[in-house]
C-alpha cells in the first residue's frame, strides 16, 4: 500500500472544490455535464485526444505502406535491379517506425483517457460521499440504503468511463472514418464510397440498439436491485424465516425475481448480438463489393493491385473499431441513464442546512423551550407531533412515556433538528434551533437511539466516534459512566477488540451501553435516552445515570421509556397520546391525578389479577 | 492502545495528533488468483452447464465456422490477387473468388449470432442458477453457520463470484475461438510459404516470453487496484448505512476527509495497474510492426526473385495484422481463468455448507391435529459443545397450557426457545412436540405447528399486509386484520392513507420501533400455529398496550399452547406454570403460588416488587454472571 506524505499532491486539488464542480451545470444533460466535468484535467484530456488523434493518423498510415510495398513488390518485377530491393526497405522501415510510434501514441491515449476517468471517478466518489452525509433523514427514511450503493457503485462508474469508452473512442472513430473517407476517396470515389457504404448502416444500427438498450438498462438495473434485496433481506432475516419455515416463500420471492431479471438480461443479449452481428455483415458486405468492384478495376487496369489491397488493408483496420461501435453504443446508453440518477441524487435539494448567516449555539443558562410544536412527516398526511409545548432547565431530568407510535423518537428527533418542524419554534436559550449551525447543535445534543448502529472497528473507534482526538483517560471515563469499563476488560483485546458485522458480537444491552458511552464522548449540553436502556437492568441503569450526574449536573435529561422505574425520578413526566401530551407532572402528581399515569403505574406493579378486580 | 488503523490514514490531518478513526473496515480478503486448473471444482460447475451443454456444444461448432471464415477471408483474397489480378490471371476467377467470399461472409454472420447469442445466453443462465442453489443452500444451512456468517460476505459469494464465473463462460467459448485461430493462423502461413511463416512468427516466441515477465507483477498491480476499489466502496457502504449515526454524532468533515484518503489511494493503485496493461499495447505494435517490416521485406524480395506471388504477400500481411490478438486474449484469459476457479472454489464451498439438521428419510409432517405438548427431556446443549448453555433441562408443557420461562439476561431462555423449533441440535436428551421428537418429523411441518416472535423485529420490504401475512398464503385479509386488531396495530394501520397496502420503507423505517414489534407480533398470530412462542415480544411496548395483547392472547391462545418470555411481573403471573431459569438449568418450577410457596428466586422477586425481572439488582441474582454485570 502506498503511504500517503503529510499535505495534498498538486494534482489531487482540493477535495471541496472537486465536491463544488461535480454539483455546477444543474439542469444540464447528463452527457454534457460529465464531458464538461471530466475536461477539468485539460492537461490529461488534451493528452489523450492529441495521442488518440495521432495514433489513429498513423494507423491509417499503415494501409498505405502495405499498399506501397505490394506495388513495389509486384510492379518492380518488370524493372528489377537493386531500386527495388531498397525501395521496400525503406518502406519496411517505415511502416516499422509507423507501428512503433502508433503503439506509444496508443499507450498514451489509453493511459490519459484511463486517467481522466479514475481522476473523474475519484472526485465524483466525494461528491457523492459529501452529498450522502448532507442530506437529511427524511430522504435517507424515503431510499433504500440499497439503491444508494448502486448509485455510489455502478451507476459512477458508468459515468466516470465515459470519457474513456465514450468521448475518446468517438473521436478515434470519427478521426479513422473521416481521414480514411477522405484518404479513400481522393483515391478512388466510387471504391471509396463503396468501402465506406456500411459506415451509414452502422451508425442507423448503433442509434436504434442505443434506445434499446438504453432503456432495458435502467429496467435491468432495478429488476437486479429487487433480487438484491430479496437476498439481502433473507440473509439478514434469517432467523424469521426460518422461524415461520418460510424457506419456499422466500425461493419463490427469489425466483420471481430471478425470473424477470433473466428474461431482461436475455433481450439484453439478443438486442447486443443482433446489432453487432449485423454492423460486422455489413462490413463484410461493404469488404465483398470493394473486391469485386476494385478486383474489376484492377482487371481493367484502372488501379494497381497494391492500391486494392491498401483499401482492402484499411478496411480490416477499420474492423476492430467497427465492433467497439458496440461498446461505445453501450457507454453512451450507460453513461446517459446512470448519469441521470447519479445528478439526480447529487440534484436531491438538501432539506436540513445551515440558515445563511446562522451562528454558533451558544449555551449559557442551558434551557430547552418547545412551543405549540406541530411536526408530520414529509411525504405523511398525518401530523405525528400536536402542539407541544415543555420547558426544561439545566440540570433537570424529563421524563416521556407513550403508547407504540405516540410520537415519542420523533420529539426527540426534533430536537438536533434530524428534521425541521411543520410549525412552532423549538429553542435552547433562546435561539431557534433553525438559526444555529447544524454543527454547533448537534455537538450540544445528544440521542441515544432506540437502535445502535456499530461502525466496524475497535471499541475505542467506536466510543470516540463523535471526538476522534479524545485522550484515552476520557474515552475510559465514558466507558466506566455507562457501566461497560469492567466488561470491556474482560474482553480479549480490551479496547482494541473489533466490533461490529465482522467483530464479536455484543448483546443488545451492551451495545446499547456503548452508544450511551458514545454519547457521552461529546459532553452535550440535552442527552435523549430514547428507549435506549429497555435491554439494560434497572440496578445498572441507575448506576449509570448518577455517574453521568455525577460528571454533568447541568446537563438536561430527557428519558423515554416504557420502565416506569427510569423516570420516576424525573422533574416532569410528559405523557404522549397520539402526539399530543395528555398528562404532565412529577411521579407523584400524576399518580394523584389517577389518570392513565396511574393506571399505567398500576399495570407495572401489581398483579393483573388484583387490577382487574379493583376497576 | 492502537491509535489508527493504518499509517495512511493520517495524511487526512496534518500537523495534527492522528485520530482515532477510520472509515471503512480494512479486510484482508481471500485470495483472489488461485490455481487456473482445479478438476474438482471444475466438475462441480460443469454440473450447472450441463444441462445446457447442447447450447455450449452448438456454441463451439459455431465459433469454429466464425473461426474458419476469418482464417479463409485473407486466402480467399489473396487467391483472387494471384489468380484474377496478376498479369495472366483469369478474370472470371475474380467471380469465383467474391463468391466464395460472398459465402464465408454469410457464414461469419451466421456463426456470430449464433456463438454470441447462445453463449450469452447460456452464461446468463449458469449465472442465475448457480446462485439459485447457493440461496436455496443456504435456507438449509445450519443456523450456527448463519449467526457467524456476515451478510456482506455471502452476498460477494451470490454477486462477485458469480459474476466471474459469467465472465470465464462468456469468454471461454471465444477462447476456444483464439486458440484455433491462433494455431490456424500458424498453420495457414507455414503452409503458403514455410520459410517466410516461420521468419514470420519469430516475433510470436518473444511476446510469449515477454508476456510471462510481464504477468506475475501486472496481476499483483491488477489485484490491489480490486481490493483498493472494494475497500473504498466498503467505506462507501458504510457511510450510507451508518449515515444516521453519522449526523447524530457530527462525524461529517472528519469522515470526509478519511474518505478522501481512501479514494485518492484508491485512484493511484488504479492508475499503476492501468499502466501495467498499457505498457503492452506499445510492445505488441512494436512486435507487429517487425513482422510486417520481415514480410515486406523478405516477402517483397521473394516476390522480386519470383519466389512466391504476389497474393501470398498480400495474405500473409492480412494475418500478421490479426494473429496477437488471440495471444493478447488468451493470456487474459488466463486471469479470467484462474480468478473464476477461485470464485468457483467458493461457490462450492457454499454449496457444501453443511446442513447438519436434516430431515430424517422416514420424518413424520406434524399436522395441526397434534396436541401441541412440548417436553425437555434431559437437554443439554451449547452453541460451543464444550461450553453448554443448557445443562439437562427438563419441563414438560401440556397442551393448551400457557408458560412462562423467566430468568436473567443469558440463561439460556431463547436458546431453549430455539430448540423447540429445532433450530439447533441438542446435545443430549430430546425436545418432544407433539409426542414425537422433534428429529423425527419434518422441518417444515414443525415450523407451521411453532409460531415464534423473535426478540428483535425484522420487517422486509413490501406493504404492511404481505409482511402480517407472510408465508401463510391461505391467510385472508380478514385474518390480517382480526391479527392487527388483537395486537392492537390496526389503529395505526388504518391511519394510513393506504391502510394495509401501505409499502414499508427499507425495514420498516418509517414506523415507530414498537410498531414494528406490533406487526411482528401479528405475524405469529395469523401464522395460526399450535404452539406460540414469545421472546420478550413486548420489550418496546408500553405496559398498557402489552396488556391489551395479552387479553387477546387469552382468547387466541384457547386450544393453543403458550411458551413466553417475558419480563414483567405482571405478565408472568398470568401464566399457568412458571419456569425459572438460572445459568442454564432449570431451579424452580410451578404455578405463582407454588413457587410463592417455595420460597425460592421467585418469591424472593416477587416480595421485594419489582415491577420487572430486569430490574432485580445483580447482587440479587447470585453469582450467575460474575463478570458480565447484565445483559
Ligand atoms: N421516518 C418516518 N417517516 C414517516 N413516518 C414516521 C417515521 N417515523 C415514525 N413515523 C410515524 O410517526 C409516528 C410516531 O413514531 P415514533 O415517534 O417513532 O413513535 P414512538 O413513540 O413509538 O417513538 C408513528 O405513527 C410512525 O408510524
Ligand atoms: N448464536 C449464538 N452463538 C453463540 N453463543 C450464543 C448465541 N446466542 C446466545 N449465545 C450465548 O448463550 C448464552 C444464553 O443466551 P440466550 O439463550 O440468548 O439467553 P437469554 O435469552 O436467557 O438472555 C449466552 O451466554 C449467550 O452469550
Ligand atoms: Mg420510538
Ligand atoms: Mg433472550
Amino acid at each position: 500500500m502506498i503511504t500517503l506524505k503529510a499535505g495534498r499532491e498538486r494534482s489531487r486539488g482540493d477535495a471541496r472544490d472537486h465536491v463544488a464542480a461535480a454539483h455546477a451545470g444543474k439542469g444540464m444533460a447528463p452527457l454534457t455535464r460529465i464531458t464538461l466535468f471530466s475536461l477539468r484535467h485539460p492537461f490529461q484530456a488534451i493528452l489523450a485526444v492529441g495521442a488518440t488523434i495521432i495514433a489513429a493518423i498513423l494507423q491509417l498510415t499503415i494501409p498505405r505502406l502495405l499498399g506501397q510495398a505490394i506495388d513495389q513488390a509486384h510492379n518492380v518485377l518488370s524493372v528489377a535491379g537493386d531500386g527495388a530491393q531498397e525501395a521496400l526497405l525503406w518502406t519496411a522501415l517505415t511502416l516499422l517506425a509507423a507501428s512503433v510510434a502508433r503503439g506509444l501514441f496508443t499507450l498514451v491515449q489509453n493511459y490519459f483517457s484511463e486517467s481522466v476517468g479514475h481522476h473523474v471517478g475519484y472526485e465524483l466518489r466525494l461528491a457523492f460521499y459529501d452529498k450522502v452525509q448532507r442530506l437529511s433523514y427524511s430522504y435517507h427514511d424515503r431510499v433504500h440504503s440499497g439503491d444508494l450503493i448502486t448509485i455510489g457503485l455502478l451507476d459512477l462508474d458508468g459515468l466516470r468511463m465515459f470519457f474513456s469508452t465514450g468521448l475518446v473512442r468517438t473521436i478515434l472513430l470519427v478521426v479513422l472514418i473521416g481521414v480514411g473517407a477522405w484518404m479513400l476517396l481522393s483515391t478512388d470515389v466510387l471504391l471509396g464510397l463503396l468501402a465506406l457504404s456500411f459506415v451509414p448502416f452502422v451508425a442507423w444500427r448503433s442509434s436504434v440498439a442505443q434506445l434499446t438498450l438504453r432503456a432495458t438498462w435502467l429496467i435491468l438495473q432495478q429488476k437486479l436491485s429487487v433480487l438484491t434485496r430479496v437476498m439481502e433481506e433473507n440473509l439478514g432475516g434469517i432467523r424469521v424465516v426460518r422461524a415461520f419455515s418460510g424457506q419456499k416463500h422466500e425461493l419463490d420471492k427469489f425466483d420471481t425475481a430471478s425470473k424477470a431479471a433473466l428474461e431482461l438480461a436475455h433481450r439484453r443479449v439478443r438486442v447486443r448480438v443482433k446489432n453487432t452481428s449485423m454492423m460486422t455483415f455489413s462490413f463484410f458486405a461493404a469488404m465483398g463489393l470493394v473486391l469485386w468492384v476494385g478486383g474489376n478495376k484492377v482487371i481493367a487496369g484502372e488501379m494497381t493491385v497494391g492500391t486494392l489491397a491498401s483499401f482492402l488493408t484499411f478496411m480490416t483496420i477499420l474492423q476492430m473499431p467497427v465492433r467497439q461501435l458496440g461498446l461505445m453504443v453501450n457507454s453512451y446508453a450507460r453513461a446517459s441513464t446512470c448519469g441521470e440518477r447519479f445528478y439526480a441524487f447529487l440534484d436531491a435539494p438538501v432539506e436540513i442546512e445551515d440558515k445563511p448567516g446562522a451562528t454558533p449555539l451558544k449555551i449559557s443558562n442551558g434551557v430547552l423551550r418547545f412551543e405549540d410544536v406541530h411536526f408530520t412527516y414529509p411525504g405523511s398526511t398525518v401530523p405525528t407531533l400536536n402542539g407541544i409545548s415543555f420547558e426544561a432547565k439545566a440540570g433537570q431530568t424529563i421524563g416521556i412515556v407513550g403508547a407504540p407510535g405516540s410520537g415519542k423518537s420523533t420529539l426527540a428527533h426534533l430536537i438536533p433538528r434530524f428534521y425541521d418542524i411543520t410549525s412552532g419554534r423549538i429553542t435552547l436559550d433562546g435561539q431557534e434551533v433553525r438559526d444555529v449551525t447544524l454543527q454547533s447543535l448537534r455537538r450540544s445534543v445528544a440521542v441515544v437511539q432506540q437502535d445502535t448502529f456499530l461502525f466496524t472497528t475497535t471499541i475505542e473507534n467506536n466510543i470516540a466516534y463523535g471526538d476522534p482526538w479524545a485522550k484515552e483517560r476520557k474515552i475510559e471515563r465514558a466507558a466506566e459512566s455507562a457501566q461497560l469499563h469492567n466488561y470491556i476488560m474482560g474482553l480479549p483485546a480490551d479496547y482494541d477488540t473489533v466490533v461490529g458485522e465482522r467483530g464479536v458480537s455484543l448483546s443488545g444491552g451492551q451495545r446499547q451501553r456503548l452508544s450511551i458511552a458514545r454519547s457521552l464522548v461529546l459532553k452535550p449540553a440535552v442527552m435523549v435516552f430514547d428507549d435506549s436502556t429497555a435491554a439494560i437492568d434497572a440496578g445498572t441503569e441507575h448506576r449509570i445515570r448518577s455517574a453521568i450526574r455525577r460528571f454533568a449536573s447541568d446537563r438536561i435529561t430527557m428519558i423515554i421509556a416504557h420502565r416506569l422505574s427510569s423516570l420516576m425520578h424525573a422533574d416532569l413526566i410528559l405523557f404522549l397520546e397520539d402526539g399530543r401530551i395528555v398528562e404532565r407532572g412529577t411521579h407523584e402528581d400524576l399518580l394523584a391525578q389517577g389518570g392513565r399515569y396511574r393506571a399505567l403505574y398500576d399495570l407495572q406493579t401489581r398483579p393483573t389479577d388484583d387490577l382487574e378486580a379493583a376497576q | 492502545m492502537s491509535v489508527v488503523d493504518d499509517e495512511s490514514e493520517v495524511a487526512a490531518f496534518p500537523g495534527q495528533r492522528p485520530p482515532r478513526a477510520s472509515v471503512g473496515s480494512h479486510r484482508i480478503e481471500e485470495e483472489v488468483f488461485g490455481k487456473a486448473y482445479d478438476p474438482k471444482t471444475v466438475r462441480r460447475i460443469w454440473a450447472y452447464v450441463k444441462p445446457y451443454r447442447l447450447k455450449i456444444y452448438l456454441a463451439v461448432a459455431a465459433v469454429l465456422i466464425f473461426t474458419g471464415t476469418q482464417l479463409a477471408i485473407p486466402l480467399i483474397i489473396g487467391n483472387a490477387i494471384d489468380t484474377a489480378l496478376v498479369a495472366g490471371g483469369d478474370p472470371n476467377n475474380l467471380l469465383w473468388a467474391v463468391g466464395a467470399f460472398a459465402i464465408a461472409v454469410l457464414l461469419n454472420f451466421g456463426a456470430s449470432w449464433v456463438q454470441e447469442t447462445q453463449v450469452g445466453q447460456v452464461a446468463e443462465h449458469v449465472l442465475f442458477d448457480m446462485r439459485r442453489a447457493m440461496f436455496a443452500q443456504l435456507q438449509r444451512v445450519s443456523l450456527s453457520y448463519m449467526d457467524r456468517t456476515e451478510v456482506g460476505r455471502l452476498m460477494s459469494r451470490l454477486q462477485g463470484d458469480v459474476s466471474a464465473m459469467q465472465e470465464f463462460l462468456e469468454t471461454s467459448v471465444i477462447s476456444v475461438g483464439d486458440l484455433v485461430l491462433l494455431f490456424g493462423i500458424v498453420a495457414v502461413l507455414l503452409s503458403l510459404d514455410p520459410w517466410l511463416g516461420l521468419v514470420t512468427l519469430i516475433t510470436m516466441p518473444v511476446l510469449f516470453i515477454i508476456r510471462i515477465f510481464w504477468l506475475p507483477p501486472a496481476k499483483r498491480a491488477f489485484w490491489a487496484a480490486h481490493e483498493t476499489n472494494s475497500l473504498t466502496a466498503g467505506a462507501m457502504a458504510e457511510g450510507i448505512n451508518g449515515v444516521r449515526t453519522v449526523q447524530n454524532l457530527d462525524r461529517q468533515k472528519v469522515n470526509f476527509d478519511l474518505y478522501d484518503d481512501k479514494a485518492y489511494q484508491n485512484l493511484r493503485i488504479q492508475l499503476t495497474g492501468s499502466k501495467y496493461a498499457q505498457v503492452m499495447v506499445p510492445i505488441v505494435d512494436t512486435l507487429t510492426g517487425i513482422s510486417m517490416a520481415t514480410v515486406v521485406v523478405v516477402g517483397g524480395a521473394m516476390v522480386l526473385n519470383g519466389a512466391l506471388q504476389v497474393g501470398v504477400v498480400v495474405a500473409f500481411l492480412f494475418y500478421v495484422q490479426r494473429f496477437f490478438d488471440p495471444i493478447r486474449s488468451l493470456t487474459m484469459q488466463y486471469s479470467i481463468m484462474q480468478r473464476a476457479m477461485t470464485s468457483g472454489r467458493r461457490i462450492t464451498e457454499v454449496l457444501d455448507l453443511p446442513t447438519v439438521i436434516e430431515d430424517k428419510s422416514d420424518a413424520k409432517v406434524l399436522t395441526g391435529e397434534m396436541d401441541g405438548s412440548v417436553e425437555f427431556r434431559n437437554v443439554v446443549f451449547g452453541y460451543d459443545p464444550k461450553r453448554p448453555v443448557l445443562k439437562n433441562v427438563s419441563f414438560k408443557v401440556n397442551p393448551g397450557e400457557t408458560v412462562a420461562v423467566i430468568g436473567p439476561t443469558g440463561s439460556g431462555k431463547t436458546s431453549a426457545m430455539a430448540l423447540v423449533h429445532r433450530f439447533y441440535e441438542v446435545q443430549d436428551g430430546a425436545v418432544i412436540v407433539g409426542g414425537h421428537d422433534v428429529r423425527d418429523v419434518t422441518q417444515e411441518s414443525l415450523g407451521e405447528q411453532v409460531a415464534m416472535v423473535l426478540q428483535e423485529p425484522f420487517l422486509f420490504t413490501g406493504t404492511i399486509f404481505e409482511n402480517i401475512r407472510y408465508n401463510k398464503a391461505s391467510a385472508t385479509r380478514e385474518d390480517v386484520i382480526a391479527a392487527a386488531k388483537a395486537v392492537g396495530a390496526h389503529e395505526f394501520i388504518d391511519r394510513f392513507a393506504n391502510g394495509y397496502d401501505t409499502m414499508l420503507e427499507q425495514r420498516g423505517s418509517n414506523l415507530s420501533l414498537g410498531q414494528r414489534q406490533l406487526l411482528s407480533f401479528a405475524r405469529a398470530l395469523v401464522a395460526d400455529a399450535k404452539i406460540l412462542v414469545l421472546d420478550e415480544a413486548t420489550a418496546n411496548i408500553d405496559s398498557y398496550t402489552e396488556r391489551q395483547i395479552q387479553k387477546a392472547l387469552e382468547i387466541l391462545l384457547k386450544g393453543r399452547t403458550g411458551m413466553v418470555i417475558a419480563h414483567r411481573l405482571a405478565t408472568i403471573r398470568g401464566a399457568d406454570r412458571i419456569i425459572v431459569l438460572q445459568n442454564g438449568e432449570k431451579i424452580e418450577e410451578g404455578n405463582h403460588d407454588q413457587l410463592m410457596e417455595l420460597g425460592g428466586l421467585y418469591s424472593k422477586l416477587y416480595n421485594m416488587n419489582y415491577a420487572s425481572f430486569d430490574d432485580i439488582p445483580d447482587e440479587m441474582v447470585a453469582g450467575t454472571n460474575a463478570r458480565e454485570s447484565s445483559t
